[in-house]
């Protein structure tokens, strides 16, 4: 009950600034998980840290306003035919798994390393995934737009065509995104991945997508807004793990949520009026930017723990400031890149629109 | 051009207000009760389930909102890609 009392008297006190500074945090985080299914988690955590939440208080709000707007996106983008939610499901069990396990080996690094250790484990983690996957997704969505092929339907990759070829008596399972039967000893590490992810770095979905249109072969569009059913999967079972311990601050979660849910439906109404090329774009762009701002922050944490030599109080804050620069920078790109797609798609439909009313008029 | 009236669809502008309304009126008594909420969801156990289903409740009131307050404003999917059943 020790860290119950603690946390409780380390809930912040909260002003106009930051309540208009959560929420709009969270209308930027929303809109672009809204589109690609994930991300904005990465932002709101130290976020909300800057603003002097503690470090387990802020996961444990995040992970609070996380499944609720995950659950709204989701509903949202099934409207449009785009969950798989069996698949969503299936896979957020093993992620549920994952996360618990991530979050077992974060304690354990703590203990050993304390937070200086913790943190640079978090970084190091950041920039190993958000380098390969993301140059990856990028180096792909590239290939599309140069060969022109970007306005056909895409294709699967050769490892999703062997994936769905392999036959594993009673491990069988037919998922409607993917059109085929996979086993499910495929979807339990790739799920168990992006649970682990999603401990460690609060964004499980920058494995869980990649995985489920590179590894399954699901189309775009379809893996990012199957991923919102797995990040409601791990934000509920997160979030009362959390609460158990009395680390959840409610207004936080509530204020971001408030934010959120006006972005999450804008980014899902988003997603219609792009390609689906649109999808592999904006995550790439915003996990190599990311990717930059986590790298800077790797210095810090060694020179912290005595690995190098130690930073001035001066260069740590510089580099700071600059790393959380460059975060904020990346999700405001992302979201430009949403907003200025979706915007282009709607003035081309209302003038087909208006050219169609001409052409039945004449 | 009467089958152009009913193709166009009525704006829930009655359902944004009151989900508007209601909405407001959670986050009101969110902030004023901060010290009282933060105290009792914050005590574990059993407890635990009380900010669960807040935010269950903020989720279905706001998410209406939010998604009626797109709609008003004209803010709606792709005519390729209207709701499938």
């Amino acid at each position: 009950m020790h860290d119950i009392a603690q946390a409780a008297t380390n809930f912040i006190d909260l002003n106009t600034a930051n309540i208009i500074y959560l929420f709009l945090v969270g209308f930027v985080g929303g809109l672009v998980s809204g589109f690609i299914g994930s991300g904005g988690a990465f932002v709101l955590t130290p976020g909300m840290m800057s603003l002097g939440v503690p470090g387990l208080v802020a996961v444990a709000s995040n992970m609070c306003h996380k499944f609720p707007k995950a659950l709204v996106g989701a509903l949202k983008r099934a409207k449009y035919g785009q969950v798989d939610v069996k698949l969503g499901i299936v896979l957020g069990i093993s992620a549920e798994a994952g996360v618990l396990y991530g979050a077992h080996v974060q304690e354990n690094i703590k203990k050993a390393f304390g937070d200086a250790g913790s943190n640079l484990y978090v970084s190091v983690a950041f920039v190993v995934v958000l380098a390969v996957v993301g140059i990856f997704v990028l180096r792909d969505a590239w290939k599309t737009y140069k060969s022109g092929t970007q306005h056909e339907e895409e294709k699967i990759t050769k490892l999703a065509r062997w994936v769905q070829s392999i036959h594993i008596p009673g491990t069988m399972v037919y998922f409607k995104s993917l059109n085929a039967r996979v086993s499910v000893l495929f979807t339990l590490p790739l799920g168990f991945a992006t649970g682990m992810l999603a401990a460690t770095i609060a964004v499980g979905g920058f494995v869980g997508v990649p995985s489920m249109i590179y590894v399954l072969g699901a189309p775009s569009l379809m893996a990012s807004a199957t991923e919102l059913v797995i990040a409601f999967v791990m934000g509920l079972g997160g979030s009362l793990k959390y609460a158990l311990h009395g680390l959840v601050d409610i207004r936080l979660a509530m204020i971001i949520l408030g934010g959120s849910l006006f972005g999450i439906q804008l980014g899902a109404i988003g997603t219609t009026y792009v390609k689906p090329f649109m999808i592999k774009v904006v995550m790439g762009v915003i996990m190599v930017i990311v990717l930059f701002s986590r790298g800077l922050m790797v210095p810090v944490y060694l020179s912290q723990l005595g690995l190098i030599q130690t930073l001035s109080d001066s260069t740590v804050k510089m580099l700071k400031t600059t790393s959380f620069a460059i975060m904020i920078f990346a999700l405001a790109l992302g979201a430009f890149i949403v907003l200025k797609a979706m915007w282009q798609g709607r003035q081309a439909e209302k003038l087909a629109a208006q050219e169609s009313l001409v052409h039945s008029k004449a | 051009m009467a089958s152009l009236d009913q193709k166009i669809k009525k704006k829930p502008f009655g359902a944004s207000i009151l989900f508007g309304v209601v909405s407001i009126g959670l986050y009101i008594t969110l902030l004023a009760n901060q010290d009282i909420l933060n105290g009792n969801f914050a005590k574990g156990g059993l407890f635990a389930f009380l900010p669960i289903i807040t935010a269950f409740i903020f989720s279905y009131v706001h998410g209406n909102f939010t998604g009626h307050f797109w709609t008003v404003l004209g803010v709606e999917a792709s005519k390729k890609k209207r709701e499938v059943k």
